[in-house]
């Protein structure tokens, strides 16, 4: 039954107990709603048949209501409005009252991104990993604009409020991915701000934390990944593609030269730009840089000025990276066999 | 269907229309009905507009990537989709048009109390959607209609404009409520007791109080926004020191009476369309009326229901859930003494009672889901996604618009002396209702699987329901067109309406069609209440030549 109503419903999947409550909320609110509604205009229109007119001067009767009308008139929706309310408020309670036992995540979010900060250090752009069965407390704020937390899986939303910290929590059921959506308009970028949900059996959850704090294993969760496995500590462009992918550079700009929100950044390197106040600038390693540190400075023209400034948030060392990996990214050296994507081939650094 | 009395001792003098000739006289009236006129041209325009920036909308929707424009320019068209729809057609459609025509008629009055501040409130219009419209060509806004902050304070594009217009069409929003407010205290004729007062006035009335009492907020709040964005004073972005959600609590605070100012004048043409179409008075006369002051007294208190995924607390949360409530409870009261006023009536199924019948349906399925979304659990998941879109298009677009065509219908014949066909007027009618719902009811399942109102590009899983409401869309702009047509083809080859075509007892019908300038030549005498079908037939009101 549950299944079905879900499914007539178009509801996502229930990653929750508490959406499985909600879910039975939204059942009979949306049975007895629609019920009453169609009651009430089935009425409505069989008095339109029944009592139609049938010549020109037809007069009517005089009909005033008994003081037992207005009473159920009122009365009747009051009882079914406040049974709702009844049991729709103490679930709303539930959601806003985290349990003492549970693990803390700090979410920050930003245009057009999510950082997830774990106790103990490690942190991850877009992807928020999770145990199943144990509850997670999300410790929210935003770096700029408000955002909204939106699992649709958790039937769970919260706003992400500059200046200030929100809370929310859940206890997912069972191992699966879900989608993270902003709800919150943000701006160019505010659809393509998604993330993932992905929810992890608890030892192999404890595992990845365990592995995470020592810091071996590299965080590779925005795509793009790269294909085969390849020592990051060797090769300064993976690098550079990799932390790209953390600092979510690609939800603004693309690597295959369709426009975005951002310039491509294919065959950006040593492109004349035309500037938006009229003025050309060679995208050297000085101009590039400094884009990163101060995107308002020179924007291309055709560009909102809407990139965040990234000062003192990259050490130098990894922008040196992800600069090397814009240099790579160059369209005669690209071999792109018809049948699959494009293929990057990094050029041999000096 | 014969004339009253009244009507035949004036048929033969020039009307409204006539009385005057040139484009001076039509910019310099005082005339309340001339008014009425020009805002009906004026907000025609703006409801234009607004579909035509929908439409574009859904055509984007139309794939889940990249259709037609980029996502700056799409944030730009639902932003202006919604200011123009909002603070352009909305608010001041019904009581600029019909208020403006019918209120001092039904009342017997001459004009309303102040009418070169009626003239006013004209350029006031023409005056915000001026700096408006400059704003939408230099760049428009991208923030939504709802200006949240620190977006609206921070973002590039030209907000301020915008701002500002919405300010001077507030402001003339004001002006016009005052101006019912002391019409209908102070000029009501002889014997036109508070309990003889059509129910489009008592709705009207009630819609009044709510702009005198909750736009001067609004302006407050647009005004520290332009300021924050203009000068960078530090009031709602915490950046600089102000607190974001403050900025919501104002909003709101006027946003949501707002809604009402949009829906109580839709329902005061419902009270009056069915008493004639019925041939029958309220039942339940007095609980309409109180209820119209049932809901914008209550619909001052509810505006925290948009902030339950906020971070407000669990308590307000709770308070404004019930408050919510309450406003639902208003609205049934009417939907049943509406209904009950069907039953033994002589119903004439004719244009403007199909758009009346279409409003219930929309405010009816629409009210349900706004009682889900007031049952605070099921709102965390549905806030921010297209249920929420789909529940006020619902609720207030399809509402407003219902109303807007149930009105213009039925009080066509009275304002310009001509009928209309009945075919087109029903094929037009029938297109928009049932293209509203095709373009609806799939929002509501789109927010039930989850999807973000405001996005650009989209998950492929949504885009059937993305399709099929496109589509739907584009039945609505059908019906449009047919209704647009047929309306002006009738004002130069429609038949002579005659003063009643309706076989309507409110007081207005006891003009001729259309009205003399002076509205009455005398004073008219009211002996009782309107809407009276019984045998034997009163005249709905006396006319008394005063001395």
């Amino acid at each position: 039954m549950n299944e079905l109503l879900r499914q007539l419903l178009f509801l996502p999947e229930q990653g929750t107990a508490y959406a499985r409550s909600v879910d039975q909320l939204h059942y009979f609110i949306v049975l007895t709603t629609m019920i009453g509604a169609a009651a009430v205009f089935t009425t409505l229109v069989a008095f339109v048949i029944v009592y139609r007119r049938r010549h020109a001067a037809q007069t009517t009767p005089h009909v005033e209501p008994k003081p037992i009308h207005e009473v159920l008139f009122v009365g009747v929706p009051l009882v079914l409005f406040l049974t709702w309310f009844a049991i729709g408020f103490p679930q709303y309670v539930e959601l806003q009252t985290p349990p003492k036992d549970a693990m803390d995540v700090y979410v920050q979010g930003k245009k057009w991104m999510w950082k997830f900060a774990y106790p103990g250090g490690p942190n991850s752009t877009d992807v928020l990993r999770v145990p199943a069965g144990r509850p997670v407390r999300l410790l929210m704020t935003s770096r700029d604009v408000i955002h909204s937390f939106y699992v649709p899986a958790f039937r769970l939303k919260q706003d992400v409020v500059p200046g200030r910290y929100t809370q929310t929590w859940f206890r997912a059921t069972a191992p699966g991915r879900h989608q993270l959506f902003c709800a919150e308009f943000c701006g160019t970028g505010h659809s393509a701000m998604l993330g993932e949900v992905v929810v992890m059996p608890a030892a192999e959850f404890d595992a990845w934390l365990a592995d995470q704090r020592r810091g071996v294993v590299a965080a590779q969760d925005s795509a793009p990944v790269p294909s085969e496995d390849i020592d990051v500590r060797t090769s300064l462009v993976e690098q550079g593609r990799r932390l790209a992918a953390e600092y979510g550079c690609f939800k603004c700009h693309t690597v295959d030269g369709t426009q975005h929100i951002g310039p491509s950044w294919l065959d950006l390197y040593e492109r004349r730009e035309r500037l938006d106040g009229g003025k050309t600038v060679v995208a050297d390693e000085g101009y590039l840089t400094r884009s990163i540190m101060d995107p308002r400075a020179d924007v291309v023209a055709g560009f909102q000025p809407v990139m965040p400034t990234f000062q003192g948030r990259i050490p130098a060392p990894e922008v040196a990276a992800i600069v090397e990996f814009m240099k790579s990214l160059r369209t005669d050296v690209v071999r792109a066999p018809p049948s699959q994507g494009p293929v990057y081939v990094p050029v041999p650094s000096k | 269907m014969s004339p009253s009395p009244a009507s035949e001792a004036v048929y033969n003098r020039p009307n409204y229309l006539t009385a005057d000739r040139g484009v001076r006289s039509w910019l310099t009236t005082r005339d309340h009905k001339r008014i009425g006129v020009m805002f009906l041209v004026l907000t025609a325009a703006a409801l234009a507009l607004g579909g035509f920036f929908a439409l574009l909308i859904r055509i984007e929707l139309l794939t889940p990537g990249p259709t037609i424009m980029d996502a700056m320019t799409y944030n730009r068209m639902f932003t202006l989709h919604g200011v123009v729809m909002i603070f352009l057609f909305m608010i001041p459609a019904i009581p600029g048009i019909f208020g403006n025509f019918f209120l001092p008629l039904m009342i017997g009055a001459q004009d309303v109390a102040f009418p070169r501040i009626n003239l006013a409130t004209v350029y006031l219009y023409l005056l915000g959607a001026a700096i408006a419209v400059y704003g939408m060509v230099h760049g428009g806004a991208d923030t939504g209609w709802t200006f949240y902050t620190p977006y609206s304070t921070t973002t590039t594009t030209k907000v301020a404009p915008i701002l500002l217009g919405a300010f001077v069409l507030g402001l003339g929003s004001i002006l016009t409520g005052i101006n019912f407010i002391v019409t209908t205290h102070t000029l009501r004729a002889p014997g036109l007791t508070w309990h003889r007062l059509p129910l489009f006035v008592w709705a009207i009335y009630a819609t009044s109080v709510i702009q005198v009492l909750a736009t001067p907020v609004l302006g407050m709040t647009l005004l520290l926004v332009t300021v924050e964005n203009v000068f960078g004073f530090g009031i709602f972005d915490p950046a600089r020191g102000g607190d974001p959600i403050l900025f919501q609590h104002l909003f709101w605070f006027y946003s949501h009476p707002a809604v009402y100012i949009m829906v109580l004048p839709a329902m005061a043409v419902v009270s009056e369309v069915i008493q004639t179409f019925a041939r029958k008075n309220m039942f339940g006369y007095k609980a309409v009326a109180y209820s119209s002051l049932g809901i914008a007294f209550v619909g001052f208190f509810v505006w925290g229901h948009h902030l339950f995924t906020s971070g407000q607390s669990a308590f307000d949360s709770g308070v404004f859930g019930v408050l919510s409530m309450f406003v639902g409870l208003f609205t049934a009261v009417k939907v049943f003494n509406w209904t009950a006023t069907l039953y033994k009536g002589a119903i004439q199924v004719s244009a403007p009672f199909v758009y009346i019948v279409g409003f219930l349906f929309y405010l009816v399925f629409g009210g349900m889901t706004g009682i889900a979304l007031a049952t605070v659990s099921l709102d965390v998941h549905w806030q921010d996604t297209y249920f929420v879109v789909a529940h006020f298009h619902f609720v207030m677009a399809a509402g407003t618009v219902m109303a807007f065509l149930a009105a213009l219908h039925y009080w066509w014949p009275k304002m310009f002396g001509k009928t209309y066909a009945e075919r087109p007027a029903l094929v037009g009618g029938f297109l928009v209702i049932f293209g509203f719902a095709a373009t609806f009811v799939p929002q509501f399942l789109l927010g039930n699987m989850g999807m973000p109102r405001r996005y650009y590009s989209y998950p492929e899983r949504f885009w059937p329901l993305n399709v099929a409401s496109t589509a739907g869309a584009s039945l609505v702009a059908i019906g449009f067109l047919i209704v647009l047509v047929n309306l002006v083809v009738s004002l130069a080859w429609g038949r002579v309406a005659g003063p009643n075509p309706w076989g309507s007892k409110g007081y207005e019908w006891n003009t001729p069609s259309p009205p003399d300038k002076e509205n009455f030549p005398g004073t008219p005498v009211f002996t009782h209440g309107p809407h009276e079908y019984q045998e034997p037939v009163p005249a709905a009101a006396e006319v008394t030549h005063a001395a």
